[in-house]
């Protein structure tokens, strides 16, 4: 894929994350914040081609480690943001 | 292996789909939940398809991934509540120092990159490396290992911008040339410089200040995810990384407006420290008046309204859930039961809103700070649990005070004010708070939890 079309991607992206969440109830601050820093974990892409790239000890040492931690990050994001909203949803349930 | 390839990329773009569809429902109140879950599922179609590209080393890939697993699920099960800015801070530094390391292992096997990637690299190291770095230290204030307070130093801007000159310069040399021992070492200079320049652009931002630093160091992580998608040209990292950078952006501007602040000023200033001694040697005058639990009870016995302001010294004291039972029992005394949360009380963006929703808190009794002030003037009592500076009234009066122009929670309009505070030290921003010595204001010192159980006591007992 050519540098150009990344950075058409890259841009249009931002403008699309800016114009989503223009407006949000600030009982969903921490929720959100969370929930998207578990996408951040999708480095974890990037994580499992690296253990690919090579079969000497450091590359392996390096991609398992980004690979491990770009786990916790995903898994532990997605977790603890349900957790939450988790939360939030009984106590509407709880009303009824 | 054509059509796998075509697959590998419907694939991805049906990931980056479920993470827009994910993040705009996860900004909507009755459809966060499943918003969380469709962004999950994205990133499971992710992860499944990168795998099935091949070419990995999968044993090793296993053993990443139980691991990483393992730890996520349990941490994410044991932590409080109250002890959620740090765990978020935590996952967010691991998203940063895992792209740093894709960065690292790109250039480890492959020293002689093309001038386009190596450039992807160096930001990746940069931005991954600030990002976790930064998170440390935030996750090391805000679980008190480290004091919460700003650390200052003179010529701590000079040191910071050549800093960055510094690295600017070693990844120039570098993307030029990493090739040979030369280049490995200008690389290795390139992160630990990335690494300094986290720690020290953290440790001026005092406590209080948490909510804006954590939420620019999320949109960071995302950043250095987008990088890493340079670098291995892959367009879902560069499609989610932009939007987890984005909304950590618009959140961060969101918390810098709620304290009539800008982003610079928040960033540099070293709020706190530099203000500590104008504010302790011309500190308001007056006695403060204290109060029994009894004589507390008996101020919210007879009230008609209640406004109950948490901040983040309810958080401390882990005392939603003493404050949920006053609030029933005040409601069944026929009183109108009102939370009233500042949009940066606490220690991340919408702490107490967690709190008070782990404790049961029903949703309608939130109320929005700009919808309670101007209604201040009826509540009969107004209760401050651990909340200092969203409630400072020299914000709107004292021109001269630091936080002047921030907009406050008006608890002092109230007729009465009852402040449960541990002492009548400063909050974090340094600052003296002199709600606590007007006329109707009374200070029920003690920690919050054991001072609200008191309350709820007497409650019971009458």
């Amino acid at each position: 894929m050519s540098a150009g079309l990344l950075f058409f991607v890259f841009i249009l992206s931002i403008f699309l994350g800016i114009e989503l969440i223009s407006k949000v109830p600030s009982q969903l601050h921490t929720p959100l914040m969370s929930g998207s820093n578990a996408i951040s974990g999708i480095t974890i892409v990037g994580a499992l081609i690296a253990t690919g790239h090579s079969s000497e000890p450091v590359g392996i040492i390096l991609g398992v480690l980004a690979v491990i931690f770009a786990t916790i990050n995903v898994v532990g994001g997605y977790l603890v943001t349900n957790r939450m909203l988790g939360m939030f949803k009984k106590k509407e349930g709880g009303q009824k | 292996m054509s059509q796998m390839s075509v697959l590998i990329d419907f694939g991805y773009i049906a990931a980056s789909i479920l993470f827009i569809l994910g993040i705009k429902m996860l900004s909507k109140a009755d459809t966060a939940r499943r918003g969380n879950m469709v962004s999950a599922i994205g990133m499971l179609i992710a992860v499944l398809i990168t795998l099935l590209s091949g070419g990995m080393s999968y044993q090793w890939i296993m053993v990443g991934l139980i691991i990483g697993s393992l730890i996520g699920v349990v941490s994410a099960r044991i932590v409080k509540m109250t002890s959620m800015p740090e765990m978020v801070a935590l996952f967010n530094g691991f998203g940063g120092i895992a792209s740093l390391l894709v960065g690292w292992a790109e250039f480890n096997s492959n020293p002689g990159l093309p001038l386009f990637t190596a450039i992807a690299v160096f930001f990746a190291v940069l931005i991954g490396g600030v990002a976790f770095s930064g998170s440390m230290i935030a996750f090391a204030k805000l679980a008190e290992i480290m004091d919460g307070k700003p650390i200052l130093y003179k010529g701590q801007q000079i040191v910071n911008s050549l800093l960055i000159l510094g690295l600017l310069a070693a990844g120039t040399l570098w993307a030029m040339d990493p090739t040979g021992a030369n280049g490995y070492l200008l690389f290795m200079g390139v992160m630990v410089l990335s690494l300094l320049l986290g720690v020290l652009g953290v440790i001026p931002i005092g406590g209080g200040d948490m909510p804006v630093v954590i939420s620019l160091l999320n949109s960071y992580s995302g950043l250095a995810a987008c990088a890493a998608g340079f670098i291995i040209l892959n367009n879902v990292l560069i499609v989610s990384g932009a939007l987890v950078g984005a909304s950590g952006i618009i959140l961060t501007n969101i918390m810098c407006k709620a304290m009539n602040r800008s982003l610079a000023n928040v960033l540099f200033s070293g709020f706190g420290a530099v203000t500590t001694s104008s504010a302790v040697s011309g500190g308001p005058q007056g006695e403060a008046k204290s109060v029994s639990p009894e004589d507390a009870y008996y101020i919210l016995e007879a009230a008609a309204s209640v406004a109950i302001v948490p901040g983040y010294g309810m958080a401390v004291a882990q005392a939603q859930h003493a404050v949920r039972e006053l609030g029933e029992l005040l409601e069944k005394n026929g009183a109108e039961v009102r939370y009233v949360v500042h949009p940066v009380a606490g220690r991340m963006p919408g702490h107490m809103n967690v709190l008070l929703a782990e404790a049961n808190v029903p949703y309608d009794q939130l109320a929005e700070m700009d919808s309670v002030n101007p209604i201040m003037t009826t509540v009969d009592v107004c209760l401050v649990i651990g909340a200092n500076d969203v409630v400072n009234p020299d914000a709107r009066e004292n021109e001269s005070s630091p936080i002047y122009g921030m907009p406050i929670i008006n608890v002092d309009y109230a007729r009465t004010c009852i402040v449960m505070k541990r002492s009548l030290n400063v909050g974090f921003a340094g600052i003296q708070n002199p709600l606590f010595f007007k006329e109707n204001t009374r200070m029920l010192f003690g920690d919050a939890k054991a001072s609200l159980q008191s309350l709820v006591a007497e409650f019971k007992e009458s």
